[in-house]
């Protein structure tokens, strides 16, 4: 009883200072306004694009429903994963990190009540977005397939168990991992595991080829199709379990073994979580206090470093160079690099089987649109790299602010070398892109020169525009740099770097109209002309310019004016 | 030196430092007490440019650094209260771009580092990363990094704030020396007893204004106390709570 009292109070004050926060904090209304504006659009989205889709896959007689169910197996199957891995970073922060346990450890509160509200803390943060999103999936499901009322009490009731599997699993082995590794190597380890993860789980995804089921030549054999159909995908993972007994309850086939399962695994994975919690905590715990002591590598790599940006003078050198040290040296920072560089595979890969040569007459029509397409797919890329990258960068200096304002550092000197500091990499990534793809797209060397000049132009006022955003809504207290762009400013910097791109693409395509029109079949091919592609780079040059411009312009005021 | 006249600073609608005027003369350590809220750290934020004075001025070796901020910050060293600094620094990198950032580099750079992190006992450490040293570790490193570039104005919110008392003792002989030569201090302190055995002068601060100043025979007199030590003198002044409300505190007995 006293142990349900200390668990129900750890768990309500937890409640009340994250609703405090939630209503006091910085940007309140814009918060409520973002969170309205999307969850207002993407739920409803997903609700009717995948009852549409349910529909027309019922439509087809035997295929259809084992499509459906194979679909939420691995549905599922891709939220199980995310959940246990979200878990996992999430425990380590509330069971180890959090600025409140050294007041809740030294209070006599009884351990289970501890693990208990830490699991549901844990639990709470990872799955609330995964347990949103499945609303309108089971909804979809559940109308598609006439439910009825208690249908909502069954899914409530196979869905929460696999919500907990993950928390108390991922706990568990947060647990373990930091009885061997300090808590913050293993939250840079974690971070790394996160990013190979994600960068798999694409990779996985490129590697089914799902254009291949577009193109019929490719099934072999129906029954074979079908067999791999009506086999469970992973009959040994709860998210199989879960799906199964939804899609039994739906074709009113409900199997009561399969919740008893489930819950009994959500139990029995606690109750291994609750064990290891009373017999490691104490030492694990221990162990996260202390340092991560870390001798430096690479030293003659900095010193090089070091020498070659010494034309920069003292300043701006030692800011460069303390920027990609503290970069280099955060794996929850570079470890994002792996799945950018997934990405970026995945993207040029993609581009080169585009099928654009399966008609040699409207090939020449195709290639020319798309390479405007990929203008607009690399900017978009480009602003969505900007933004995880460049907006946070003066916001990561937090803490420590104090050390650069304090010293004679004129503020252009800093945003001098933020700027560099982003464009520069930001650059090599744009051009890598856009040489690769226009490669593979095979256009000539006029439209090569365009999208370069085009995606250096947009690299330049994106950076610029991030950093001005940046400065304007700054958040110096947030420890994980992934959720700086995450705000309003964030927000207001990504539609700012759309805006613009949606300008220069739609003028391109104006301004080359002709050229385009040249590659239909029925008209003679031809290069573009060069009053062509003197409006259409002048335009560009002048408008990335300007905005560029007036965004660094901006940067610069505010950040003479920034109290630390 | 320092010169500060005037000073007023707001937050919103609240008045954290109200006209204060002070002053801090070559070989000089003055030290700058209060009741937590009174306005000191405020003051030298105001002071070393973090902050921007809503009225007064403020001039460090002549430099006004609201019109000259650049001269002004680069006489002065700076300790806050709270020691932030990069975590993926290693010891010795901190120092170097504290150096940088002031202009400095080279042997000179190198030699002032050394003798540094040697008279802090940081030596063996100087190639771990900042995030694996203890408080007081860090607060050795911060004091190191406001002294590399030698400079001749120092500004120190809270210096005992997890050091030793070796340190301490250290950090009080590096003063007085430092002030000996002809730099200025202003420090920020709740250490009445480091106060009473390193100031010359000493400013109270209550309510964002100067309720007291003068050498510690000065303020026994304005405190209207013959003797007694700094703590007397300071509680006489900025006030402090009756025996019986701190006896009812821990009893939780109303009648006590």
């Amino acid at each position: 009883m006293r142990t349900w009292r200390e668990f129900t109070w750890l768990v309500r004050v937890k409640a009340l200072s994250g609703l405090a926060r939630g209503a006091h904090g910085a940007g309140r209304a814009g918060r409520i306004a973002l969170v309205l504006g999307v969850g207002g659009l993407t739920l409803p989205g997903i609700y009717l694009l995948l009852l549409r889709f349910l529909r027309s896959l019922q439509s087809t007689a035997e295929v259809g429903p084992l499509l459906a169910a194979k679909l939420l197996g691995l549905g599922l199957m891709l939220l199980l994963s995310i959940l246990l891995l979200s878990n996992l970073i999430a425990a380590l922060s509330s069971f180890f990190l959090a600025r409140d346990l050294p007041t809740i450890l030294a209070a006599p509160v009884d351990w289970l009540a501890v693990y208990g509200a830490r699991l549901v803390e844990t639990g709470v943060s990872s799955s609330w977005m995964v347990a949103l999103v499945l609303v309108p999936v089971l909804a979809a499901y559940g109308r598609v397939y006439g439910a009825g009322p208690a249908y909502v009490g069954y899914a409530v009731l196979v869905i929460v168990p696999l919500l907990v599997i993950p928390a108390a699993a991922g706990s568990a082995v947060t647990l373990l991992l930091v009885r061997v590794f300090p808590a913050r190597r293993t939250r840079d380890l974690l971070g790394v595991i996160a990013a190979a993860g994600v960068a798999l789980l694409v990779l996985g995804l490129r590697m089914l080829r799902p254009e291949r089921l577009v193109n019929p030549e490719g099934f072999r054999n129906l029954m074979d199709f079908l067999a791999i159909l009506r086999g469970p995908s992973s009959p040994w993972l709860p998210s199989q379990w879960t799906a199964d007994a939804l899609m039994g309850f739906l074709r009113g086939r409900a199997d009561p073994f399969l919740p008893v399962l489930l819950w009994g695994t959500a139990g029995g994975v606690t109750a291994l979580g609750a064990v290891l919690h009373q017999q490691h905590y104490s030492t694990c715990y221990t162990r996260a206090q202390e340092g991560a002591t870390r001798r430096v590598r690479w030293g003659r790599l900095w010193n090089g470093l070091g020498r070659l940006l010494a034309p920069l003078g003292p300043q701006r050198r030692e800011l460069v160079l303390k920027d990609a040290r503290v970069f280099f040296r955060d794996a929850t920072q570079w470890s994002q690099l792996i799945i950018l560089g997934v990405l970026v595979v995945v993207y040029v890969y993609n581009m080169r089987v585009l099928p654009l040569r399966s008609s040699e007459s409207v090939g020449r029509y195709l290639s020319s649109l798309v390479t405007f397409l990929n203008v607009a797919l690399t900017g978009f890329v480009l602003a969505a790299i900007a933004a995880r990258f460049v907006f946070p960068a003066l916001s990561l200096e937090g803490r420590t602010l104090w050390l650069l304002r304090s010293s004679p550092l004129p503020a252009s000197s800093l945003l001098w070398s933020k700027f560099w500091s982003g464009m520069v990499p930001l650059l090599v990534l744009a051009l890598a892109l856009t040489l690769l793809t226009t490669a593979g797209l095979g256009v000539g060397p006029e439209v090569t020169l365009l999208s370069v000049v085009t995606v250096t132009g947009l690299t330049t006022t994106f950076t610029a525009q991030a950093l001005a955003w940046g400065i304007a809504y700054p958040k110096f207290e947030s420890e994980n740099a992934a959720q700086i762009p995450t705000s309003i400013g964030g927000l207001l910097f990504m539609l700012g770097a759309l805006l613009t791109l949606g300008i220069v693409v739609a003028f391109q395509l104006w301004a080359m109209r002709g050229w385009v029109r040249s590659g239909l079949p029925w008209r003679q091919a031809r290069p573009p002309s060069a009053e062509e592609m003197g409006v259409a780079i002048g335009f560009t040059v002048a408008l990335c310019a300007v905005s560029g411009a007036l965004a660094y312009r901006d940067a610069r005021r505010r950040l003479e004016r920034l109290e630390a | 030196m320092i010169r500060v006249e005037g000073l007023v600073k707001k937050y919103g609608e609240f008045v954290a430092v109200d006209g204060v005027d002070l002053a801090v003369g070559s070989g000089e350590i003055v030290g700058l007490l209060g009741p937590n809220g009174a306005g000191k750290t405020t003051t030298l934020r105001v002071i070393v440019g973090i902050l921007e004075a809503d009225d007064g001025r403020v001039e460090v070796d002549g430099h006004d650094v609201s019109s000259q901020p650049l001269d002004a910050k680069r006489r002065l060293g700076f300790v806050p209260d709270r020691p932030f600094v990069y975590e993926k620094l290693t010891g010795e990198e901190l120092l170097r771009f504290s150096a940088g950032l002031r202009g400095r580099v080279g042997p000179e750079v190198d030699r002032r580092i050394d003798e540094l992190l040697e008279l802090w006992d940081l030596g063996p450490w100087r190639d771990e990363l900042v995030e694996s040293y203890s408080h007081g570790m860090r607060q050795k490193l911060i004091l190191s990094s406001a002294l590399v570039h030698g400079p001749s104005t120092l500004v120190i919110d809270e210096p005992m704030v997890g050091l030793d008392p070796a340190a301490a003792r250290l950090l009080k002989r590096l003063l007085r020396q430092f002030a000996d030569q002809g730099g200025a201090a202003l420090i920020s302190t709740h250490t009445l007893e480091f106060a009473e055995a390193l100031c010359d002068r000493l400013e109270v601060i209550r309510s964002g204004t100067i309720l007291a100043s003068g050498t510690m025979e000065e303020l026994r007199r304005q405190a209207a106390t013959e003797s007694g030590d700094l703590e007397e003198v300071f509680l006489r002044l900025v006030g402090g709570i009756e025996e019986r409300r701190i006896a009812r505190a821990l009893t939780g007995d109303p009648r006590a």
